[in-house]
């Protein structure tokens, strides 16, 4: 399917609404094109491109709602997931957190497509993946990696009058390259807007070069270290806590984020001052939609601010209950980091452990966001502000919400993740900087390469 | 699961789950209709078989298939949402130039499948000019025209919404009558109509069924801020609605009170006991970290068996296939040629798609292979893999396994893990005979958070509950407790495994492998096993 642009989007949308007998109708088309490649052993494995558009109507009769999609677009087809949804509407109980769709909405466009990531062809595709594999088979190394790309569109209208139209790109690559001895192991990624900016050959030197370096590591004590964390392994542990965030789950009481007695502790500083996070949906790095899964203008906000709460997610029907302004959801989180790379971070440590990035993270204890996961694919021990030699992988378990109050110092800020969006990654989008944090707990070694 | 559409529908954004979402909404009704005629499958199949015949391509596969999901969502008195999903089509795998090709498409028309069939084999053809390692197919001889079902009693699909829904409500209201302050429950329903063809011959209709009724029951001390959450004990099956009518003959009381459920579930008595142990949670002892025997129940082992035993022996992982996603395997082919010790004289655990009641069964997997069980350690040595079509002659073997899978018509089929078992010990010996003879032990049952290294060595589990076993006795709940285990070390400190009446089944419907990762359904079997002097941490952790 090819992508429609605004014209064709809104008018399919309106002939959609046009059919509905129902109270209120809301329909929804997200469609895009996702290429990728995929190469293991120094050789690609598959390659393969998705084509997907769907249109998706949520109906009300007063409070029974209704959802159904569909993937054609001619009239009767139209008429038909109209009628489907009716009729599931019909059949479903009264929802007592049935919130009406949103009023008309003023939204602003913001730089979520970029023409060289939708250019992106199949031939690129094969020259990352041999751009990944030759400096590797050179080196009598070995190379496993995978590109995926996606341009797509997303628009969406209500019988309210509401509208909004925009389009979306992404890209995102990571190859992980290991001794063919199996000794070592070494990783990269890239996720970019602009895929002009992309350069496998010189990225995939970052990989190299932790291989190389994490062979023949050696066996630390586990215990309490002061870690030099790059991006990548800070993203995961703010991600879980992010999760948290969550105004209805915290005023339950069953949240890190609940306050003795009842209520929440929204505006009250839990982290370090140095800790200031924000969103922002026109961010040229990290881009999103302007509005979010509700229809809600985003806007730039606070998250933490010099350590204090300054957002939870609100439901509409929650916000209501709890007699607040409708809150919208963000669609990035932005932290703000220093000037310092990670090597300058190594230079000012004298004892440490540098971690590449982290596995597997899992929630042990809600209640305190403690969490357990691996490092992997180039962990190295710091002295005197050097990298000594690699060590072997630890298992953690830590909470991000400890980490954030053991900063030592921040460091550049990069994108990680693009978030969701046509067919591309999952979740928030997240920039990030690399961390030294001080008394980070470690609880084992891992034998694994 | 890039290309997938995510829905968090538990409605809890921390812990909520996520649930893919492949396909269309459709409304309840067409849920019942609207099977494709076999006849009708055939003469697509055998279109997109001979078109890519003619394209030049060795061997073909066609999966036709219809992939119905429904899902009710509940937390308290209230529905918060009924969704049903279908999702049609068809994909098309050829080999071409001694190297694979997949298209796939949503339009079921002789063309349309013919189309798909000429892309696949020029896909093939363009990768194979930077291919190295040319496909090898282990021979499989052509089934002819066959179908195979679940044996299910009562379709899920068929049962009116109405009645899930009461019963969900029931089991919540019984939660919140016996102290919780919060449930959530989920009835999720998964039918796979999938139809294969090849070019060696075979046409299999298969006609397969999964249930899973995920709940949690929280107790919230506002007091005191602590919060403790116990799941429900229902395991994710591959049966009909049958598996919800609370048959009292499949109830399993266990040593300490707690009860479990074998292929009959009922949801309102553990409802009822989840809020009573959460509510116990709130004040139990935390545990004194140190070494400890653990006693570990069939509702928790699965777990672990699936991390470490399922994925270090898929033989894609141990190649390097995974290496930039899931990671490799400690298990390399040299152990298996020097006979290396995976677990003691104790254990036997094997691979097999056969077992009735278990997410994996099916007669066929995803590139018409028959199903069937085998050894992967036996007696405590490492014996095989888990391989298919085009692994075998790695191994030096002649017959796939019959564990290839694909989550939807639109994904390449690849090797999947079938379900991995714990063979029950040979002597009668029941859960309360093997605590009894602990000093110093924990009885865990439910499984808890859980993580693993990327070649499957340090791995560690919590737990839903646990109990304190001094001198042979159960002396009540304790709290925080996670172990840390090394695999090979963890499976040669087993000292004794319950006998066959104490076997039951666990399992997951969302083992993720793969780049897109693709999700697949996998049971775990064992009976209650001891396992000595394992390492005990304390997760208890304080904010300020």
């Amino acid at each position: 399917m090819a992508m429609f642009n605004e014209s064709e989007a809104r008018a399919i949308l309106e002939k959609t609404i046009g059919f509905s007998n129902a109270d209120e109708c809301t329909a929804s088309l997200n469609g895009g094109i996702e290429g990728n490649v995929r190469f293991a052993r120094n050789t690609v494995s598959t390659s393969g491109l998705v084509d997907e558009t769907t249109l998706a109507v949520q109906v009300a009769f007063g409070k029974r709602v209704g959802t159904a999609t569909i993937n054609r677009f001619d009239d009767a087809s139209l008429e038909r997931v109209v009628r489907r949804a009716e009729e599931l509407a019909r059949l479903a109980p009264e929802n007592e957190e049935f919130m009406p769709a949103v009023d008309k909405q003023d939204y602003t466009a913001t730089p979520t497509f970029v023409q060289a990531t939708a250019d992106i062809t199949p031939e690129f595709r094969s020259r990352v993946a041999a751009d990944s594999i030759k400096p590797c088979r050179d080196e009598n190394l070995v190379a496993a990696g995978f590109l995926s790309d996606t341009r797509g569109f997303v628009a969406t209208a209500n019988s309210k009058g509401n509208f909004g139209y925009q389009t979306l790109t992404s890209m995102d690559y990571t190859c992980t390259v290991r001794t063919a001895d199996d000794a070592g192991s070494g990783w990269v990624a890239r996720n970019l807007a602009d895929a002009s900016k992309f350069d496998a050959g010189r990225e995939i030197r970052t990989a190299i070069s932790k291989a190389k370096g994490s062979a023949e590591a050696r066996a630390l004590e586990p215990g309490k270290y002061t870690v030099v964390l790059e991006p990548a392994a800070v993203s995961g542990l703010l991600m879980f806590m992010l999760f948290g965030f969550d105004a209805r789950q915290a005023d339950e009481g069953r949240s890190f984020l609940s306050k003795k007695g009842g209520g929440n502790r929204l505006g009250e500083k839990l982290f370090d001052e140095r800790v200031n996070a924000f969103a922002d949906p026109s961010n040229t790095d990290v881009p999103v939609l302007p509005w979010d899964g509700d229809g809600l203008v985003r806007n730039r906000r606070p998250i933490i601010e010099n350590g204090v709460v300054r957002h939870l997610n609100y439901s509409r029907y929650w916000a209501k209950k709890q007699g607040i302004d409708p809150v919208p959801q963000p669609g990035n989180i932005i932290m703000a980091g220093g000037d310092k790379t990670t090597e300058e971070l190594v230079a000012s440590t004298r004892r440490g452990i540098l971690v590449t990035r982290t596995w597997y993270i899992r929630m042990v204890d809600p209640q305190s966001v403690l969490l357990t996961g691996l490092t992997r694919d180039g962990t190295f021990y710091i002295e005197n502000g050097e990298v000594k030699y690699p060590v072997k992988n630890f298992r953690f378990n830590e909470s991000p919400v400890i980490m954030l109050n053991n900063i030592e110092e921040l460091g550049k800020t990069i994108r990680i993740n693009a978030g969701a969006g046509v067919g591309g990654g999952q979740g928030i989008a997240m920039m990030v900087p690399a961390m030294k944090v001080r008394d980070f707990t470690f609880t084992s070694l891992s034998d694994a390469v | 699961m890039d290309r997938r559409n995510f829905l968090t529908i538990t409605g809890l954004t921390a812990a909520g789950l996520m649930i893919p979402l492949p396909g269309r909404l459709i409304a309840a009704e067409a849920l019942a209709d609207g099977r494709i005629e076999v006849a009708v499958k055939k003469a697509l199949a055998d279109r997109a078989l001979t078109a890519a015949t003619a394209a030049g391509a060795s061997y073909c596969d066609v999966r036709i298939g219809r992939y119905l999901n429904q899902f009710v969502v509940t937390r308290e008195d209230k529905v918060q949402n009924i969704v049903n999903t279908e999702s049609i089509g068809a994909g098309v795998r050829v080999i071409a130039n001694g190297t694979w090709g997949f298209a796939a498409t949503d339009s079921l028309t002789p063309d349309a499948i013919a189309a798909a069939a000429v892309q696949a084999v020029a896909i093939a053809k363009a990768n194979s000019i930077i291919q190295t390692e040319p496909v090898q197919l282990a021979p499989v001889k052509g089934v002819g025209e066959v179908s195979w079902a679940t044996p299910i009693k009562k379709n899920a699909m068929e049962v009116p919404v109405k009645d899930k829904v009461d019963l969900l409500l029931s089991a919540n209201a019984a939660a919140l009558a016996a102290g919780a302050n919060f449930v959530n429950s989920t009835l999720f329903l998964v039918n796979e109509q999938k139809y294969f063809a090849s070019t060696d011959g075979s046409y299999i209709d298969q006609d397969v069924h999964r249930i899973w009724v995920p709940m949690q029951v929280t107790a919230v001390d506002q007091a005191s801020g602590k919060f403790r959450s116990r799941s429900g004990f229902g395991s994710p099956m591959g049966m009909g609605y049958e598996y919800l009518d609370a048959d009292p003959a499949e109830r399993v009381e266990m040593p300490g009170g707690a009860v479990s459920y074998r292929h009959s579930y009922n949801i309102v008595e553990d409802a009822a006991a989840a809020a009573r142990q959460a509510r116990e949670k709130l004040t139990a002892p935390s545990v004194k970290p140190g070494k400890y025997d653990l006693v570990l129940d069939p509702d928790h082992l699965w777990l672990t068996i699936h991390e470490s035993v399922g994925h270090p022996l898929e033989l894609d992982r141990v190649l390097g296939y995974e290496a930039n996603f899931a990671g490799t395997s400690f298990a390399t082919l040299d152990k298996r040629e020097s006979g290396f010790r995976y677990g003691s004289d104790l254990v036997t655990l094997f691979a097999d798609k056969t077992q009735p009641h278990s997410l994996g069964a099916v007669g066929y997997d995803d590139e018409g292979v028959p199903t069937k069980r085998w050894d992967l350690v036996k007696d405590g040595i490492l014996v095989d893999y888990q391989k298919i079509r085009d692994q075998a002659h790695i191994l030096g073997q002649d017959a796939s396994d019959g564990c290839c899978y694909a989550d939807s018509w639109s994904s390449v089929q690849f090797q999947r893990m079938p379900n991995v078992s714990l063979a029950p010990g040979k002597k009668a010996l029941t859960p309360e005979q093997m605590i009894a003879d602990v000093e110093d032990g924990i009885y865990i049952i439910g499984n808890g958070s859980f993580s693993i290294d990327q070649q499957r060595y340090n791995a560690q589990f919590g737990g839903q509950l646990f109990y304190e076993i001094k001198d042979g006795k159960i002396t009540g709940q304790i709290e925080d407790v996670a172990y840390q285990i090394r695999t090979p070390e963890f499976w040669n400190a087993c000292t004794a495994i319950c006998d066959e009446s104490d076997y039951r089944i666990g399992g997951s419907f969302f083992d993720g492998k793969g780049q897109p990762s693709q999700s697949s359904a996998v049971s775990h079997g064992s009976s209650t096993a001891r396992f000595n002097g394992i390492n005990v941490i304390n997760t208890a952790r304080s904010l300020g």
